[in-house]
């Protein structure tokens, strides 16, 4: 055990560490918040559509040698999330097709321009870190540190504000468009959201686990909580802790951090699906 | 005449094919007006468009009487989302004050009173902490009936509101939009498929088909041609 804590304390000695600790928990806290009605409103295939855009879009900020990828990435993502959206209200099939259609078409791009035009020797060792996040969250600079922490702090107030309305969106929206409420206002809210905490979790878990950051936490919160602001407080919980219990296991075991944290939701998932079998039982 | 909303030269449809042609009706401070009409005549899509939620294709209503479109009570029939949603009845219920609120982000004291007593008179005070996917389908729509009169001072608009409920709990929910309807003196419009309730407890009945076959006054509906080729095919009614 004291060797553990030896460790630990050493690992906490470098500042790339608790940078890549503040950050982690920051994200898991972001992307928990919009889990819930990103399920509810049936709208996750969005999210897993977005990461893929990112993906291209960081391809394409690496061959243009960008100092930092960020400038591209957002307003690209933000972009497609709008353009998503769009075509996913008008018909119900198309919206599919054209989520599919983005995402692999931008998977595929920009991979196959990172091939043509990277300078880099290790081209997969690369393409394999942005997919998965190995090591990014660790070479964090001290800029992508404040960038982090402005863009969560925009997206925990933007939450807070529009709580109230975010869930009447999610409920009903007929009901609250009717009521006066401005329903693709707020829906585009959640999608330019929605892709603000995706080129925030990038760093984290890379492209192809942000989904599961997104999403599990919120599962497993529903499992279990009867009021909407309990399953969302309970899912922003389990995330943090998730993610922190994965980030410290893969300092210890030397794991990959993005896999980690999602294995650690995995395993929350079960537990909390479990537990509201037996309680789902013994309720009726 | 004093009237709450007034629908003239109503035309309604999509895709440019037109439903129903003609609509001329108004509705007054009291009233209970049945929507009747076989599917497709276009009920809901004249519900939605009296709700500002689509644009008539000719034609236009015009609401007077202090009555703004996003103070109408709205009871939309269930959507599959809301079967499994986390959610508590008080929340539910909440979020009916929302039209309240303009820019202000939270709920104040006022409107989380009047969520007591909507409650209250629903009688679904008790299920307040309870979620929402776990009540009986009577109980949901209470539920959604009183965040429907969270959002009115005036006016309700009920789309099919007794869809797949049991009969006795059906009788109950139609007890419970009448003594509204008498008690608190609210307007009340509903679409319908069900005749007898029609018959039983509205003023005034609106009968769509293409064109509006029939408005009028309940008692002239059932003496009408319309009405009585109408109400013997359903097989009669009990008044």
């Amino acid at each position: 055990m004291s060797e553990i804590m030896d460790k630990l304390t050493l690992y906490f000695s470098y500042p790339f560490v608790r940078y890549a600790l503040i950050v982690g928990t920051l994200i898991a806290l972001c992307s928990s918040l919009l889990g819930v009605t990103l399920v509810l409103k049936r709208f996750s295939f969005i999210g897993d559509g977005l990461s893929h855009v990112a993906f291209g879009a960081m391809a394409i900020a690496t061959i243009m040698s960008l100092s930092n990828n960020m400038i591209l990435i957002l307003p690209v993502t933000v972009l497609s999330a709008v353009l998503l959206l769009r075509t996913g209200q008008n018909t119900k099939i198309k919206g599919d097709a054209a989520v599919a259609m983005i995402s692999v078409g931008a998977l595929a791009v920009g991979y196959l321009l990172l091939n043509v035009f990277s300078k880099s020797a290790n081209i997969s060792g690369d393409v394999c870190s942005t997919l998965f996040g190995s090591t990014s969250i660790l070479t964090l600079s001290k800029l992508d540190l404040w960038l982090c922490i402005g863009m969560s702090v925009i997206v925990m107030a933007m939450f807070i504000i529009f709580y109230n309305k975010i869930f009447a969106v999610t409920f009903d929206e007929g009901f609250a468009q009717a009521t006066g409420t401005k329903a693709s206002v707020y829906n585009l809210l959640i999608a330019v959201i929605t892709a603000m905490i995706i080129v925030l979790a990038m760093n984290l878990v890379g492209s192809l686990l942000i989904s599961a950051l997104i999403i599990f936490p919120a599962l497993s919160a529903m499992r279990l909580l009867k009021s909407f602001k309990a399953v969302i407080v309970c899912s922003a919980v389990i995330s943090v802790i998730s993610a922190l219990i994965g980030i410290l296991i893969s300092i210890l075991a030397s794991t990959p951090v993005g896999s980690t944290i999602v294995a650690v939701d995995i395993a929350v998932f079960c537990v909390f699906s479990g537990l509201g079998m037996i309680s789902g039982r013994t309720g009726k | 005449m004093n009237y709450q909303m007034k629908c003239e030269n109503l035309t309604l449809g999509y895709d440019g094919r037109t439903i129903v042609s003609d609509l001329n009706f108004t509705v007054s401070a009291g009233d209970y007006l049945c929507i009747i009409g076989e599917n497709g005549s276009g009920k809901s899509t004249l519900i939605k468009t009296m709700l500002k939620l689509r644009t008539p294709q000719s034609g236009s209503i015009t609401l007077s009487d202090g009555l703004n479109a996003n103070e109408i009570g709205y009871l939309p029939q269930q959507t599959v989302v809301q079967r499994d949603f986390p959610a508590s009845v008080s929340e539910i219920v909440l979020s009916g004050c929302l039209n309240r609120c303009g820019m202000r982000p939270f709920y104040n004291k006022q409107e989380k009173q009047l969520v007591a007593r909507n409650m209250e008179k629903l009688g679904i005070t008790d299920l307040s902490k309870r979620c929402y996917r776990e009540l009986s389908g009577g109980q949901q729509q209470r539920v959604l009936l009183a965040r429907a009169l969270c959002a009115t001072r005036k006016m309700l608009l009920l789309d099919e509101p007794v869809a797949g409920l049991d009969p006795k709990v059906t009788v109950e929910m139609y007890e419970l939009i009448s003594m509204l309807n008498k008690k608190d003196a609210i307007t009340v419009i509903m679409v319908s498929h069900d005749l007898g309730a029609a018959m039983k407890y509205a003023s005034h009945v609106l009968h769509v088909a293409d064109k509006p076959l029939f408005f009028g006054k309940k008692n002239d509906y059932i003496n009408s041609s319309v009405g009585r080729a109408f109400t013997s095919m359903s097989g009669g009614f009990d008044l």
